[in-house]
């Protein structure tokens, strides 16, 4: 119970950051959308709309990246992160609530992104929303961890995008997938596993990234 | 070892379908098993260094990720080479594990970044052991994403019929995949010693000056 306690609390305290600063949420939803205008020109004019929805998942993933950049810099910059990792918790509850808190921003940014490509794009079936939804848990559980190590470095803003990309690979094979094929399960199935799989791993090894 | 893979490969007889450029076969399939081999024993140093807490492990983790990713590349050359000769293109997006292989390039040569991007240290042996791990399960799960991806990116799935390996060809096979595999091996040991020289000596100058 006091693990679960420690996430909110965790989780509400970067919400409210967020709330007060507006550094991170505004940026990510101008960014989708103003890349979605991009994308409109980007296509050419037959392209169909299969296209559009291998160029969704790029706004979505580069969105993400611009979030998770940002997730660990108010930690990084006041030393906040040095006191959560002596604090008397559990560790993985630093990375559970982080995640929780990417996903929060992730969500948020795509309810006004999805309904934008429906209206400029093309339309999106229940399966592709559902595709989206589990690749936002997988971009965050994954993500967030990987912000932790590159945080750490020089150059962080560089390293971050290098890190994530080979490992966001799946999930837009995954994501793209459940939009335009016929037989979405599989797909959805093949993201589930996949998060599974490394919201595990990223819970287990997050102490290692973070003390000293 | 060199006079082993000579021998293999003009020993073995020529493939019937595709001739003389069948026999990149013995050097491609060994270095692509020998990579992945690296890149397990590279997630094994890197599972002990978390669980032991010995630095050691964080250079040999290294030192083994380094060779697979070498021969990552070369995989990916020989392949290359490969595809140009039996279908006439240098790179084809159907042949999943080339693609495999190109994924794995990137997300070690990231390793890398990671790796130069931190302070030395036991922070940065325990993140790059992370990222090694990160690695290893990467492999299958790229691998099923690659085969799905096949659905909807090529919906006429190329398909070669692989060539029935005859008894010399086997063997052939196999003395060639045992030479790189020591091939690996050697330079693994030796640039594990280089290393290890470089940091003893790094220790002596700064105990010195």
């Amino acid at each position: 119970m006091t693990y679960l306690s420690d996430v909110v609390a965790l989780t509400r305290k970067d919400l409210r950051v967020e709330l007060r600063a507006r550094d991170t949420l505004p940026a990510m939803l101008l960014f989708v959308l103003s890349s979605l205008v991009v994308f409109h020109f980007a296509l050419p004019e037959e392209a169909g709309d299969e296209a559009a929805y291998g160029l969704l998942w790029v706004a979505i993933v580069f969105t993400a990246l611009l979030g998770l950049t940002r997730a660990w810099v108010p930690e990084h910059e006041h030393g906040v992160l040095d006191g959560l990792v002596l604090a008397p918790c559990d560790r993985s509850a630093i990375w559970l609530g982080k995640t929780f808190a990417t996903l929060a921003f992730l969500l948020a940014a795509q309810a006004v992104a999805l309904p934008a490509f429906v209206l400029l794009f093309a339309p999106l079936d229940a399966a592709a929303v559902a595709g989206v939804l589990l690749a936002d848990l997988g971009i965050c559980a994954v993500g967030s961890l990987l912000a932790a190590m590159a945080a750490a470095g020089r150059a962080r803003e560089l390293l971050l995008p290098l890190l994530f990309l080979p490992l966001a690979i799946p999930l837009v094979v995954g994501g793209v997938g459940s939009a335009i094929s016929s037989e979405p399960e599989q797909y959805l199935l093949f993201l589930a596993l996949y998060d599974a799989v490394f919201a595990v791993l990223s819970w287990a090894s997050f102490e290692y990234v973070v003390t000293e | 070892m060199g006079a082993a893979i000579v021998l293999g490969l003009l020993v073995a007889p020529e493939d019937a379908d595709q001739g003389i450029s069948q026999r990149i076969f013995y050097i491609h399939v060994p270095i692509a098993l020998t990579s992945y081999f690296c890149f397990g024993l590279g997630a094994w140093k890197a599972l002990l260094l978390l669980w032991r807490a010995d630095q050691r492990y964080d250079l040999e983790s290294y030192v083994a990720i380094h060779q697979g990713t070498i021969f990552g590349a070369l995989t990916l050359i020989t392949g290359s080479i490969w595809a140009k000769a039996s279908w006439g293109v240098w790179w084809t997006w159907s042949s999943n594990q080339l693609v495999l292989f190109l994924v794995l390039f990137l997300f070690y040569c990231a390793y890398f970044m990671l790796r130069f991007s931190l302070e030395d240290g036991p922070r940065r042996a325990r993140s790059s052991a992370v990222y090694a791990l990160f690695g290893i399960v990467l492999i299958p799960v790229s691998f099923l994403a690659i085969r799905l991806a096949e659905d909807f990116v090529h919906p006429t799935v190329f398909t070669r019929e692989g060539p029935q390996m005859t008894a010399t060809m086997f063997v052939a096979f196999c003395v060639s995949w045992a030479a790189v595999t020591l091939l690996a091996y050697v330079l693994y040991r030796v640039e594990l010693a280089g290393k290890r020289l470089d940091a003893g000596l790094r220790e002596l100058r700064e105990a010195i000056g």
